[in-house]
């Protein structure tokens, strides 16, 4: 009743094929765009600053493992350290050459990560499934170790610790210590409404068809023509320059100040928990999984306290662990291909609303 | 169905419904000291005696004189784990609560610290970072929010070398030898070194850098490089688990462990204890007593605990870590105290506090009025030097105690202060930063 999409009758290809064929998928994602736009008048500084810039950064960097690990089927726990590449790299650059607009910095950040993604993606092509996973991993630990180790990629100062340069763009400071949470968050919030509507469009064209076609059978993929490795690097290449725009948003537009370990092993983890939760093969699915995991334990932290029940931090920490992975086991139970496909369900039931069967 | 979907609901309302409310802040007339604590994760052995000791001084200030000369102090714990992220989100949940908002930030990481410094002078809450932290930041013309009295890594590296020194019979005798950091492979662990390899071009010692990834359970292969390496003195900067385990890896290949010296977060009882007999003449540095033996104890025992011993034993009284945050709790309500004694007493904002820690002096008289004589050193802060480059003593682990185990040792400062402001310099280029003037 609600969500019915009878009566909008597409009358040419291109029609058929648009990003968002349903009307309301139109209407409810300019809406949601806006009421993003919106939020600065709404949050307060925490809110922007702790919640809102992370679960952006985070979706961006979901979207960049789901376009590898859910379209295209290879796993990968090497997120971090694509991230990492980033968000060094563009510290790097801005630092050498402060002239280059920022978000130009970011972009050429992510294609220094598109291009360690590369080189990490060749083994692809012979391993697959948890043995790729295992040959990512050592992507993360390689890439960590050599930021670590080498100082060119820290201007050799004492701690290994990269700090966000100030930057302007059209006059307004967007990074650095006096750029104020409301400006970090828009920008923050441009980049990632592009990046998930290039990638929306990628996953409906050949690139994306091809992806899957390697995802659900690839020696079938092989007949019918599509190139595995040439397919495979795409995917990995693609989404290290998300991940790397990602990291790069991480450090400039978020912490302020990063070190390897913000970019550890369990960064990656909660980004592949994310993709998992979520959906994969979502695009959806991926903002769905970021807002869960940064979301719900920020919300367990402030529940007992908002009841007004007082324990212990420690205690409270403790529940708010078990709470959250119980909540993992839930969802994947209730639903074991992830959130998105929940929304899947309710517009199935919207549809038929108000006589379900 | 009908169920699930109803739970499905109600969990999101319930998430919609936290991002609505937001706890109040009080509006009454106190001092307000964010905590960022980490009693869960894999530095809580040493985050737990911390927190204690912040909780307890600032509630015994409380009890025994109802507050700082009549504002009351407020805190509020926030877990972070030790986790850089979670400490920025502690930091801003917290900065703006009490009447004043937050007095100054203890953020008891490196890690967090580093992270908070740029944002510290724009929110303007002052940082204590008590013998941590970015070094640079002793240089107080690049980094008037920043306070990391009454010394700093390099200058504990430096008291180390002249340690090592006095201990092989002279400055002289450190040619040729050998001497290893075994370091946390992050921003604090990496700290020592630069002042290490100086001092080694300067001395004619050999110095080896040996890295222990984050959290340091597994350190075989370092032990394995020691074992090739033979060095004749080991520096550690460790923390949480990765000093217990790094001492018990020494004990293991019978490193002599008097010949071990951690830096001052790496000696505590929590570090030496799961290796029993083996960590019987551990060093460690330390820039204040250790036990139960002062006054400020006594009221602690008296006004937190109601006298009871056996619980305030088990809340961490006299260890290590707890006696050392005691000491960084009264250097940030003294300062609070300098501070009202130029703009009256009331609740003080971040800004007049900023001021107490710049003017901060705290001679012996106050120290013995405060029952901590002997304790720790008097401190005098200036608008230039915010580190002081105060001395260190070594203690040293009988199997039961810590025991004193050496002077006062005074860091090498021709080295160490040169290289401050070069750090300082280079901090403040790279990020656009003027110089305040120090006249």
């Amino acid at each position: 009743m609600i969500y019915r999409e009878a009566g909008q009758f597409k009358t040419s290809y291109a029609g058929d094929q648009r990003v968002f064929p349903i009307l309301q998928d139109r209407w409810c994602v300019a809406a949601a765009i806006l009421f993003a736009y919106a939020i600065p008048l709404l949050a307060n500084e925490y809110w922007l600053q702790a919640v809102l810039i992370p679960f952006l950064i985070f979706a961006l960097a979901a979207i960049g493992l789901n376009l590898l690990t859910g379209y295209c089927g290879q796993v990968s726990l090497g997120t971090g350290g694509f991230m990492a590449v980033g968000g060094y790299m563009t510290y790097k650059i801005t630092t050498n050459i402060p002239d280059i607009n920022i978000i130009v910095v970011f972009l050429i950040a992510g294609l220094c990560a598109a291009l360690v993604g590369l080189v990490f993606g060749l083994p692809s092509l012979r391993i697959k499934g948890f043995y790729l996973a295992v040959a990512t991993l050592a992507a993360q630990f390689f890439i960590g170790w050599i930021l670590n180790k080498v100082g060119w990629f820290y201007n050799y100062n004492a701690s290994g610790t990269i700090t966000a340069p100030p930057r302007e763009m059209f006059g307004i400071v967007v990074t650095g210590p006096h750029a104020s949470a409301e400006v970090r968050y828009l920008v923050a919030l441009s980049l990632v409404i592009v990046f998930a509507l290039v990638a929306k469009n990628l996953v409906r064209g050949k690139v994306g068809r091809a992806w899957m076609a390697i995802r659900d059978k690839d020696i079938a993929a092989e007949i019918i023509g599509i190139r595995p490795l040439q397919t495979k690097l795409l995917a990995f290449t693609i989404s290290s320059f998300y991940c790397g725009v990602a990291g790069a948003m991480t450090v400039f537009l978020w912490l302020g100040s990063a070190e390897t370990e913000a970019f550890d092993i369990f960064l990656s983890f909660n980004i592949l928990f994310m993709v998992i939760i979520g959906g994969l093969g979502s695009i959806l699915g991926s903002f769905l999984g970021a807002a869960f995991i940064t979301l719900v334990p920020v919300f367990l932290t402030n529940a007992p306290l908002m009841i007004g029940l007082s324990m212990p931090i420690d205690m409270q920490k403790h529940i708010e662990v078990m709470l959250f992975g119980s909540l993992i086991i839930f969802f994947l139970i209730v639903e074991p291909n992830g959130l998105a496909r929940l929304w899947q369900i309710t517009k199935e039931k919207l549809r038929l609303w108000p006589f379900p069967y | 169905m009908r169920i699930r979907t109803l739970v499905l609901a109600a969990m999101t309302g319930a998430v919609g419904l936290a991002a609505a409310a937001q706890v109040p802040a009080q509006a009454q007339n106190d001092q307000f000291f964010p905590m960022l604590v980490y009693r869960t994760g894999p530095y809580a052995p040493s985050g737990i005696p911390v927190a204690n000791g912040f909780r307890d001084y600032y509630t015994m200030i409380n009890e025994r004189d109802g507050g700082i000369n009549g504002v009351k102090i407020t805190f509020e714990e926030c877990e972070t784990e030790y986790n850089t992220k979670l400490g920025v989100e502690c930091y801003e949940k917290l900065k703006n609560k009490g009447s004043t908002g937050a007095t100054l930030i203890n953020p008891f990481s490196t890690g967090i610290t580093y992270q908070l410094i740029p944002k510290a002078s724009v929110d303007q809450v002052p940082i204590l970072s008590m013998g941590y932290g970015r070094t640079a930041a002793a240089d107080g013309r690049y980094f008037p929010w920043v306070f990391n009295f009454p010394t700093t890594y390099w200058s504990q590296a430096s008291a180390f070398v002249s340690y090592v020194g006095q201990q092989e019979g002279g400055m002289d005798k450190l040619k040729g030898k050998k001497i290893a950091h075994v370091f946390h492979n992050s921003a604090y662990g990496k700290e020592a070194n630069p002042t290490l390899e100086a001092l080694a071009a300067k001395y004619g010692f050999e110095f080896t850098g040996l890295a222990v990834d984050h959290p340091g359970q597994e350190q075989k292969a370092t032990w394995l490089q020691v074992r090739r390496l033979k060095p004749d003195w080991i520096f550690m900067s460790g923390w949480g688990v990765m000093n217990q385990v790094a001492i018990k890896e020494a004990a293991a290949i019978n490193y002599p462990m008097d010949h071990f010296v951690g830096n001052w977060w790496s000696g505590s009882e929590a570090d030496v204890i799961p290796a029993g007999d083996g960590s019987k003449g551990y060093k460690s540095a330390a820039f204040h007593g250790a036990g139960t033996g002062w006054q400020v104890h006594k009221d602690i025992l008296k006004y937190v605990y109601g006298g009871d011993e056996a619980k305030a034993k088990a809340n961490n009284m006299g260890e290590v870590l707890y006696n050392r945050t005691v000491v960084n709790a009264m250097f940030g309500v003294e300062a609070v105290r300098t501070a009202q004694a130029k703009f009256g007493n009331k609740a003080m904002t971040g800004e007049q506090v900023r001021w107490g820690l710049e003017n901060f002096d705290l001679t012996e008289a106050r120290l013995k009025e405060l029952g901590m004589e002997g304790f720790t050193r008097p401190v005098k802060v200036s608008c230039e030097d915010h580190e002081t480059g105060g001395p260190i003593v070594i203690q040293q682990w009988d199997g039961k105690t810590w025991n004193v185990a050496s002077d006062w040792i005074s860091p090498i400062r021709e080295v160490v202060r040169p290289m401050v402001v070069a750090a300082a310099e280079a901090y403040a280029k790279e990020n656009n930063i003027t110089a305040q003037s120090c006249n």
